[in-house]
């Protein structure tokens, strides 16, 4: 088991015949099972072409249909990705993993309106993706650090993830799923989300929760922790010397509460019983103590 | 990206949200001209610099003659006006704003943000004009009213009179409130805008509802979509650290410590600073090179670190994953070499062709000191800038 995709889940590629869609659609092809799972591409102008041997179709719904894919990954450049989730989400299906960079706020708070109601979900935008190690790997994480085992990852930015799976992975801790959720104020799914999934996969026995400063989003996952969790997790927030109103002004944090600081953040993941630890490079053997208990 | 008051009101009467009449001027010649041509017998002059808190700061002045409109602008124009957003050095005022005097009878405060919670715009209102919002929410939060618009029918007559009322307006400028209010919502969607804030906004002797400023910072991810806005850039306003990173796309924010960091990723260079701080250093900056960093980037962001007088030594934090680590060694390599690095460098290189990487640094005969793990490299880095 693992979180939300594993070896037999079928993906296809939005934007998978550019640049950068090339470059990881290719290592993602290569990495476990993926000749198998990257079924896909979707480019409207190169419908009947492929790439690697993966064949392009016109649109997502017809990929789809062709191939019985039920989650797509997002390479698509900014002025056209929210367009894209709309594209994937009007197709009905399971999972949409967003991993482009820079799309204007309006384009995101527009696409998640139409996403109401609707099944599909979405980890992104500004995201690396996910990965069940050994099985599938949807994104730009290098999948070499990474080690099958028990322990799940969640987290808000990208490289701090892979320095996450790297003490874990070095430490000899594998882990069943990590989920980059992404950096933008405005994304699909949440911590407490992921969280959830953690909570009830039989083969994930604690969680990693890697947060940063802004919005309230470790605070709400905590407070649900506290009353729902029944297994350990380990904290990090990152930003504590960040200065303030650098990255978003001070309007944005007053209608959460006055909320967002890495030091208020830490203070009720604490009081939740999340084993937090303010050092960056002790996160894995953090998870360590709280296992050997 | 931010913008001046001027400019901003610019917008709000493209969308129909009434502001006094004013003359952006450049000089104390213009002003006076300005002043003479608007008529009337009370004008203001008004420093027009990216920060707020001008007017405490002595950046905005009535004048009740064309003689102190001079006198005023004279010295307004080329101070260094200090604020509590500007640093104690302040910022030079280059620019002014002289607008016709209004009679405030009441002020208001009106103000858009994009809510991360609802994933809505939100209007944000309250009794308390020119007051600080961020005050008013930590002593008065029952004064500020709060909605969470539906995108699919903008704010609503009903809800934006409801609002109105709410915080004081009184009924007999209900009407005109409204069209304010709602054509605050449709600049700030249309525009591309993160925040909006009208501050205060002001009943006239004549019940007329007025603009008195306006303030706006817009998503700089939408700039490719908006030239009008990006016609608006005032470069003298940015810091030109800043600047000079974003023409390489690096994202670069000066501190006040003395420890360089070069990450790849805004949350490992945020945890690269914290980690410094916890184990006694202080950080000189945040610096992501982000996921396409080359050689050429990493000796811009080596001479952007550089210019810090402060500096005492340098830490690159890599965890290649995209990047790879010998690129990024050849990279650092090459840019202490050009640059004639004169402070102690540590470098962590882990992930994708670790081996590689640190092979390049060590052979490069330079004096770098290698950290084995983040923690490891950031209590070496701390120690050589003691040292």
């Amino acid at each position: 088991m693992s979180i939300l995709i594993n070896k037999n889940t079928k993906v296809i590629t939005q934007g998978m015949t550019g640049k950068v869609g090339q470059f990881h659609t290719f290592h993602c092809k290569n990495y476990a099972n993926g000749a198998n799972c990257f079924v896909a591409g979707v480019n409207p102008k190169k419908a009947g072409e492929d790439f690697e041997g993966i064949p392009v179709y016109a649109s997502v719904l017809d990929a789809k249909k062709a191939t019985g894919a039920t989650v797509s990954v997002i390479y698509v450049p900014p002025s056209g990705a929210a367009a894209a989730i709309d594209e994937a989400v009007a197709a009905d299906l399971d999972l949409v993993i967003c991993i482009t960079e820079g799309i204007p706020v309006h384009d995101m708070l527009k696409t998640r309106y139409k996403m109401q109601g609707k099944r599909t979900l979405l980890i992104g935008p500004n995201c690396p993706g996910l990965i069940t190690p050994d099985e599938i790997k949807i994104g730009i994480m290098p999948g070499h650090i990474h080690k099958k085992g028990r322990i799940g990852v969640v987290s808000r930015s990208g490289t701090l993830t892979y320095e996450a799976v790297g003490q874990l992975s070095a430490l000899g801790y594998g882990q069943s799923s990590c989920v980059g959720i992404g950096g933008d104020p405005i994304n699909g799914m949440k911590h407490i989300d992921v969280m959830r999934l953690f909570n009830d996969d039989p083969e994930t026995d604690a969680v990693i929760m890697v947060g940063e400063i802004g919005g309230s989003d470790e605070e709400e996952c905590a407070r649900w922790i506290k009353d729902n969790m029944k297994k350990p997790v380990v904290g990090f927030i990152a930003g504590v010397t960040a200065p303030e109103g650098k990255r978003m002004g001070h309007a944005g944090a007053i209608i959460s509460g006055g909320q967002g600081g890495a030091n208020e953040k830490l203070a009720v993941m604490e009081e939740c019983g999340i084993h937090i630890t303010r050092n960056p490079a002790a996160m894995g053997r953090t998870m360590q103590t709280v296992l050997k208990g | 990206m931010k913008i001046h008051e001027y400019q901003g009101k610019e917008i709000l009467r493209e969308f129909g949200v009434p502001t006094p009449r004013g003359v952006a001027c450049f000089s104390v010649e213009e002003a006076v001209a300005a002043a003479q041509k608007l008529g009337g017998k009370v004008w203001v002059v008004k420093a027009q610099i990216h920060a707020g808190g001008r007017g405490k700061g002595g950046g905005v002045k009535v004048a009740k003659s064309l003689d102190e409109v001079r006198q005023f602008a004279g010295q307004i124009l080329g101070m260094h006006l200090v604020t509590h957003q500007t640093g104690p050095e302040g910022q030079v005022v280059s620019r002014l704003l002289i607008e016709e005097g209004a009679q405030i009878v009441k002020e208001f405060y009106v103000g858009m943000v994009v809510d991360r919670a609802s994933q809505r715009v939100a209007l944000l209102a309250s009794s308390e004009g020119g007051m600080e919002i961020e005050e008013v929410a930590k002593h008065s939060p029952e004064k500020i009213r709060t909605v969470r618009i539906d995108p699919a029918t903008g704010l609503t007559d009903a809800e934006a009179a409801q609002v109105a009322r709410a915080i004081g307006i009184p009924d007999v400028a209900n009407a005109e409130a409204v069209k304010v209010l709602q054509g605050l919502y449709r600049a700030f969607v249309e525009k591309d805008a993160m925040l909006a804030e009208i501050n205060p906004l002001i009943i006239t002797a004549d019940n007329r509802v007025v603009a008195l400023d306006a303030k706006f910072n817009f998503d700089s991810n939408a700039l490719y979509r908006r030239p009008e806005i990006v016609a608006y850039r005032d470069l003298d306003e940015e810091d030109p650290a800043e600047i000079e990173a974003s023409k390489f796309e690096l994202s670069y924010i000066q501190l006040d410590g003395d420890i360089g960091c070069l990450v790849n990723g805004a949350g490992l260079a945020m945890a690269t600073m914290d980690i410094i701080k916890l184990y006694g250093g202080s950080p000189a900056n945040f610096l992501d090179v982000g996921g396409g960093a080359n050689k050429e980037k990493v000796t811009e962001a080596f001479k952007l670190m550089l210019k810090n007088p402060h500096l005492r030594a340098i830490l690159v934090n890599i965890f290649g994953g995209i990047m790879k680590c010998d690129v990024i060694a050849e990279g650092v390599v090459a840019a202490a070499r050009e640059v004639h690095l004169s402070v102690p460098l540590v470098v962590r290189l882990e992930g994708t062709n670790v081996e590689l990487g640190k092979k390049i640094l060590a052979e490069s005969g330079l004096p770098i000191i290698s950290g084995n793990d983040m923690a490891d490299a950031a209590q070496k880095v701390v120690a050589a800038a003691k040292g």
